[in-house]
């Protein structure tokens, strides 16, 4: 895994296309990285997000808290460490389970 | 694998189990085992702990630290089982209290067995947890509880094949249910015979780092002191683990040693990522062929819930439904129960009291029934009130609910540097204070916790309530429902103002992230629920009871003495002392003697009022007293000091018992005594301008 702040494409990341809380509810995503210092990665890490994680958003109303299924487990995330978190899109066949 | 010890008693178990038992207790007679309970939080691990130990629990706290400890004992086999109640937690990484708590106490305290309890229904993010403790402690077994939750969801899990995998006994469980708990205990027990053998398959860190594992391991493992596997020191320093890296920088690894280590560490600052996708690529391994899912992309009970539950709308009239709930059950039963306690017990033993002690001097009598009796019926009165809050607090969370309400309300609490989970403590504050301090126990971080608690005295209770109601009428007429509103609305709004700025300036800083686990809904247990509720009153009447008896009989002293009056007692002389201060808020010497003896209970300041202008007459005589010496302004300015001041004496008792300290205590009185007193001048001085 390649440190955060020297992949010059994440730089632009937060607030941009790519981090969770820009997804909408029931879609599925794929963790690519994580961003923050020691305590909140292992904060996440021990919830079950980490990177190449599948995850699926199960409720975004576009403001307030979300709330993302990984691993079997149901988590509601604030909405600014939704966007520490950056994601690929998967193909719409991916989707749905 | 977890094996049988040897072929043949595989046979014939039974025997064996003696001859092993046997010989221990020949060796060392009555022995004392200890065994550890693990688990994430929402695996039902209290459950188990309260079935296994039931009313032989001690509660306290973990030696210097705030988080509470459970031990308790069972019987098996003859032997006394010290069980420990290990906090929940979702890591042993050093992020929170709980979880140095939980990984110092296996790695210092060595218990004989470790049970670790995973929720079979989430089972691949709990046995992240297994994985790390598989490196501190080798005698483990796995109690793979709420298997019938897990199969509601669509899920098996095929415990035989975990066993297989994991290298320890797994004992599937519903403890809520009560199954599988005595296949636990017996597993436990030909565990520590030695007649099944625990073989963890401790998980690997990932190929791509293990030589930069070993190389920290070879620096390190000469310097790490004993009760520390050093291989597990390597690992943490790897993973960055503050507490750790501080134990070896300052206090064991030789400077020249600490640099190069330190130097592999920064090439690998993201080794927690590496180490964690590591444990969880273990996991993957462990459970692929135990767990199957028949029914895949079912929608399931949780699933059907929540989008009602956590619907930004009907999630809000759902959690009002339930706070209505909590209301109507407060004021059908609570109340009744507290006025029938009050008039038959505490009215009764205060008449046998004063019947029985006719003959000796009155100060005695004095002491007994104003005092003494005064405070028990303080206690007393409180237990229905307390009983209902605590058991809906315990529904609501076991059952998974809390979490919901947590969530709908996280908007709003944010503003005040809050999470959703402080919401329901602060609403309980309308009942009562008292649970409203206590309720903050649901809330995981200790800085949420403590201003939580401070700012609970805020919220207007009902005793607060009694005394707005009761003197509104007599200055506001037909606005006197507005005034009321209008008070309480004040109340709120200095509340959201503190948690602002008390978030800013005071308690800032570490705001944990918002990450909140929605466990999945299931039957609450009645045993955990009666368990805990009387845990709570218990300890509410050992810590608060106490202190609560104290401060009423030195309250009932400064009114009585020296002269048996409260016309001529020292708090009469405090009163006037006072009075200039009173002065500017324009209230007299008695009106601020009635708001100091509210410290006992709030509604007290009406009885005191009563004897300080005259006490004839009644409520209406005390009303028109009220009307000839109170303008409107000063008036007002007592219902908003009144509002804002000094929480009762139970109320205070109840935050040094859950701070756990006498200074965040102070700080709250003084707190809330500067701010009434300010508020009170301020609409004095205001109010007399305008009105």
């Amino acid at each position: 895994m390649k440190r955060v702040w020297r992949h010059h494409s994440h730089d632009v990341a937060i607030g941009d296309h790519d981090n969770l809380s820009a997804i909408p509810s029931g879609e599925s995503v794929q963790i690519r990285e994580m961003l923050g210092g020691h305590h909140f990665l292992s904060r996440l890490v021990s919830l079950g997000f980490t990177p190449g994680t599948h995850l699926k958003v199960v409720q975004n109303f576009g403001r307030g808290p979300i709330i993302v299924s990984v691993r079997d487990t149901r988590v509601a995330l604030g909405r600014c460490e939704a966007e520490r978190i950056l994601i690929d899109r998967l193909a719409r066949e991916d989707n749905g389970h | 694998m977890a094996i049988e010890a040897q072929s043949s008693s595989a046979a014939n178990p039974q025997a064996t189990q003696q001859a092993a038992q046997q010989a221990v207790s020949v060796l060392e007679g009555e022995v004392t085992l200890t065994v550890a309970l693990a688990g994430q939080p929402n695996v039902g691990k209290s459950t188990v702990f309260n079935l296994l130990t039931g009313l032989s629990q001690h509660v306290g706290n973990w030696p210097g630290k705030t988080v509470e400890q459970k031990t308790g004992t069972y019987r098996s086999q003859n032997r006394t089982i010290h069980l420990v109640d290990l906090p929940g937690t979702y890591s042993l990484t050093a992020n929170s209290p709980e979880e140095i708590i939980a990984r110092n106490y296996i790695i210092q305290e060595r218990p004989d067995v470790v049970v670790a309890v995973v929720n079979a229904a989430s089972l691949e993010r709990n046995l992240y947890l297994v994985a790390e403790l598989f490196s501190l402690a080798k005698q483990v077994v796995l109690g793979l509880n709420m298997v019938d939750v897990a199969e509601g969801e669509g899920m098996r899990v095929e415990p035989r094949v975990l066993e297989a995998a994991l290298g320890v006994p797994v004992v599937s469980m519903s403890a809520a249910k009560n199954q599988g708990v005595r296949e636990l205990v017996e597993t436990v027990d030909r565990v520590v015979s030695g007649e099944l053998i625990c073989e963890p398959n401790v998980p690997e860190i990932r190929a791509d780092h293990r030589e930069v594992l070993a190389e920290i391991h070879e620096l390190v493992a000469p310097h790490t002191p004993p009760p520390y596997p050093s291989e597990w020191v390597a690992l943490k320093l790897l993973e960055g683990d503050r507490e750790i890296t501080e134990m070896m920088q300052s206090r064991c690894l030789p400077p020249e040693c600490w640099e190069k280590v330190h130097e592999i560490l920064m090439d690998h600052e993201d080794a927690v990522l590496a180490v964690a996708s590591g444990r969880y690529d273990w996991v993957g391994r462990m459970i692929r062929a135990a767990v199957t899912r028949p029914r895949a992309g079912q929608i399931t009970l949780t699933e059907r819930l929540d989008r009602w539950a956590t619907h930004p709308l009907w999630g809000l009239a759902i959690l009002a439904a339930v706070l209505g709930v909590v209301y109507w059950l407060t004021f059908a039963i609570g109340q009744p129960l507290q006025q029938f306690l009050d008039v038959y017990v505490v009215g009764g033993l205060a008449n046998a009291a004063a019947i029985g002690l006719a003959g000796a001097p009155a100060w005695i009598s004095g002491l007994v029934v104003d005092g003494v009796l005064g405070g028990v019926g303080t206690v007393v009165t409180f237990l229905p009130i307390l009983v209902i809050f605590f058991a809906v607090l315990a529904v609501l969370e076991d059952m998974g609910y809390m979490a919901r309400g947590a969530y709908v309300m996280d908007r709003f609490m944010h503003l005040m540097g809050l999470h959703g989970k402080s919401f329901l403590p602060l609403f309980l504050g309308f009942g009562c204070n008292v649970p409203a301090v206590m309720g903050t126990r649901i809330i995981d971080s200790h800085r949420g916790r403590l201003l939580t608690i401070l700012l609970a005295p805020l919220v207007p209770c009902a005793a607060r309530m009694t005394v707005v109601v009761f003197i509104a009428p007599i200055f506001f007429g037909k606005a006197a429902m507005l005034v009321a509103w209008g008070l309480v609305i004040f109340a709120l709004a200095i509340l959201a103002v503190m948690g602002v700025l008390l978030n800013q300036w005071v308690l800032k800083g570490e705001r944990s992230a918002f990450i909140m686990e929605l466990p999945l809904y299931h039957i609450p247990n009645l045993r955990t629920i009666g368990i805990q509720v009387w845990q709570n009153i218990s300890e509410f009447l050992k810590k608060a009871g106490t202190l609560i008896l104290v401060m009423s009989i030195l309250i009932w002293a400064l009114a009585t003495l020296p002269h048996g009056e409260i016309q001529t007692s020292y708090l009469a002389d405090v009163g006037k002392a006072l009075a200039p201060l009173g002065s500017l808020m324009g209230l007299s010497w008695e009106m601020v003697v009635a708001l100091l003896s509210s410290f006992v209970a709030k509604e007290n300041s009406i009885a005191t009022m009563g004897i300080l202008f005259g006490g004839a007459a009644g409520e209406a005589g005390l009303q028109s007293a009220l009307a000839g010496v109170l303008s409107p302004a000063a008036a007002l300015a007592f219902l908003v000091v009144q509002m804002l001041f000094i929480p009762c004496a139970a109320t205070v008792a109840a935050i040094k018992q859950e701070s756990k300290s006498w200074g965040w205590t102070a700080f709250s009185v003084v707190m809330l005594l500067v701010l009434s007193l300010s508020a009170g001048i301020l609409t004095f001085q205001i109010g007399n301008g305008v009105l």
